[in-house]
């Protein structure tokens, strides 16, 4: 569609085809070439590497020497029989859940408190989010101090309330709720912001309707607002599911040495594969690492779809 | 709750209502436009403390000396060492924390530059241009944001240490230049955004496509631009993981630098923390600038970077 408007008049026939062909040239190419610069940033940097990292894995490979003999699935057989492996798998879960819950049941409460008719809305919903712009390693800072066994704050207050001091550097459960409180910090305020806007999507009608049929306050918030946020709900869980198995800043500088504690208390899979490629420079290991981690993301993935779908149908047949 | 009650409040669809029902319709409409009692802002007062308070706390840390840490009776009032502290910090031969502000800079907004500008170009391109294949190659743009490509690390340390960049800032750089996220955030906001006519308008006005992008789609895109570029901004200064692998200690960012404030034997969290809070300062003066922008660019649908 190269318009009469491009071409001036008195110039030669063959520049007026010349530039004809660029003109559809550049309808035909410019889309794809538009969209070029994301699949091959992605292709280089994102696909080939994970790819790539399959075939590290089933090699002897250190950070030095490079490449070395195909072992086949050695590297996966020593990982799956060492402790670590297991304790770090159970490690990463723990904290896992340990942010997960706890942060999405703490953001729907302050979702809701948001959704009223706030005096200062603005004032409220910002301080929320003030977390968020404190990267993880300050936060971990902070709190890694705040827990401090012998001179955290948080033992100074249990102390003067007759309590015993909580070994928070040292007891395995102790630690991941440390952990897990960091992540809620920085990310629970941000989640209640996501769900407050799907509330805020809620037609106001259902809480007309539900208060003329008698419902009261708690009733309406778990009949008609809770069901409504589902499809959002399951949005957040499933990116937090993505980042929060990769876990890494929070634990590695929980303490000042970074191995996740003197035996492995709060070490997650990510710390585990950082110390077997750069701390032990075996890059085979660390590879069969990252991909079993990957396997477990994406098993986790189907299983979040599975329950959506059912979640879904239900929802169908219910109505 | 049945189906009819939905309606019940809506005089005019159903059948007239009794003047009780009337009545009770406004009363309900009321309830929910009346204010919160004191339950709602006793819950969010919880939580502004408990945002503020670790802030806070780093401050009372920061600004006293190394004792402070351990004496019992410390005041809650921060004391007169915050500078001196800063100072310790900005002046620590080993961690370098002058050129990670620089880099952390440099680092943060070339990245959001490049991840507007890319992603402005594919998102208008997926939004408003006609070519074969277009809604298979959103749907695997979008796909791509749910594979953790952080565990790609090995290898993509492999490539960049035979480029020769391990240690340098092109290798933090380069692997965020544009994202899925970018793509699809822009591609949703132009497709709604920018009318086709405006576009079909350029073409016929002989503009080249480029033009047409340049002229049309990328004014256009400017409120959802400048949040996307927001949120990169603070996603690539906090980001900590990979810089942490691929760069040393002599040349690091803000969040590698500041971990290095507690690899020694002996922490004095006085200095930690005063640390702590000159890392976060860049990104408190643009919340206080643009943290109205955040909160709607989240309401809005942006996730997680």
């Amino acid at each position: 569609m190269s318009s009469p408007t491009l071409v001036k008049p008195g110039r030669s026939p063959r520049r007026i085809a010349f530039s004809q062909a660029v003109g559809r040239w550049d309808i035909r190419f410019s889309p794809y070439l538009y969209i070029s610069p994301f699949f091959l940033l992605f292709a280089v940097v994102g696909l080939f590497p994970l790819l790539y990292t399959g075939w590290v894995s089933v090699h002897d490979w250190n950070l030095i020497g490079g490449q070395g003999d195909f072992v086949g699935v050695k590297n996966f057989a020593f990982i799956l029989g060492q402790s670590q492996f297991w304790i770090a798998l159970r490690n990463t879960f723990s904290i896992f859940l340990l942010s997960t819950i706890p942060q999405l049941a703490i953001a729907i409460i302050i979702a809701a408190a948001l959704d009223t008719n706030l005096r200062a809305r603005t004032f409220w919903r910002m301080s929320v989010l003030l977390p968020y712009i404190v990267m993880p390693v300050a936060v971990t800072l902070i709190f890694s101090n705040l827990f401090g066994d012998r001179y955290g704050l948080v033992n100074t207050v249990l102390g003067q309330l007759g309590f015993d001091a909580i070994r928070f550097h040292t007891d395995v459960v102790a630690s991941h709720l440390a952990i897990a409180t960091m992540v809620n910090f920085r990310w629970t305020g941000y989640n209640a912001l996501i769900l407050l806007a799907a509330m805020q999507a809620v037609p106001r009608d259902y809480y007309e309707a539900a208060t003329i049929d008698g419902a009261g306050r708690i009733r309406q918030f778990f009949s008609i607002t809770i069901p409504q946020l589902r499809p959002t709900l399951i949005f957040v869980v499933i990116t937090s599911t993505i980042g929060g198995l990769q876990i890494f800043d929070e634990p590695r500088l929980f303490d000042q040495y970074g191995q996740g504690g003197a035996n492995h208390q709060w070490m997650t899979l990510t710390i585990y594969l950082y110390n077997l490629g750069w701390g032990q420079l075996n890059f085979g290991r660390a590879a069969a690492v990252a991909w079993l981690l990957f396997l477990i993301i994406v098993v986790i993935g189907l299983i979040n779809l599975a329950i959506t779908r059912r979640i879904a149908s239900n929802e169908g047949t219910r109505k | 709750m049945s189906a009819g009650a939905t309606s019940a409040p809506r005089p005019s669809v159903s059948a007239p209502l009794s003047l009780r029902d009337r009545l009770r319709a406004r009363r309900a409409r009321a309830v929910i436009a009346q204010r919160p009692g004191p339950l709602v802002y006793g819950i969010l007062t919880a939580v502004f403390v408990a945002a503020v308070f670790p802030l806070y706390w780093s401050f009372l840390i920061g600004s006293g000396d190394a004792g402070t840490i351990n004496d019992q009776a410390r005041s809650w009032i921060p004391g007169g060492n915050f500078l001196a502290n800063a100072a310790k910090v900005l002046e620590n031969g080993s961690v370098n924390f002058w050129k990670a502000i620089g880099n952390s800079f440099i680092v943060s907004t070339v990245v959001s530059t490049s991840v507007v500008f890319f992603s402005t170009l594919a998102g208008y391109s997926f939004a408003k241009l006609r070519f074969r294949g277009k809604k298979g190659l959103l749907v695997f743009v979008i796909a791509t944001m749910a594979v953790p490509t952080q565990l790609g690390v090995v290898p993509l340390f492999i490539v960049m240490s035979q480029l020769g960049w391990t240690g340098t800032l092109g290798a933090v750089i380069v692997p965020g230049l544009v994202t899925a996220f970018g793509v699809f955030w822009m591609a949703q906001y132009i497709s709604q955004a920018l009318p086709d006519e405006l576009v079909e308008a350029g073409r016929i006005d002989g503009a080249s496509m480029f033009q047409t992008f340049w002229y049309i789609g990328l004014p256009s895109a400017r409120p959802a631009a400048a949040m996307l570029a927001l949120f990169t901004f603070i996603t690539t200064w906090t980001n900590f993981f990979w810089p942490f692998i691929v760069l040393d200690p002599q040349n690091p960012t803000l969040p590698v630098a500041l971990q290095l404030l507690q690899g020694n034997y002996f922490v004095d969290y006085s200095v930690v923390l005063a640390g702590v809070l000159l890392a976060t300062l860049p990104l408190f003066l643009l919340f206080a600038v643009a943290g109205r922008q955040l909160v709607a660019g989240i309401m809005q649908g942006a996730v997680k970077g």
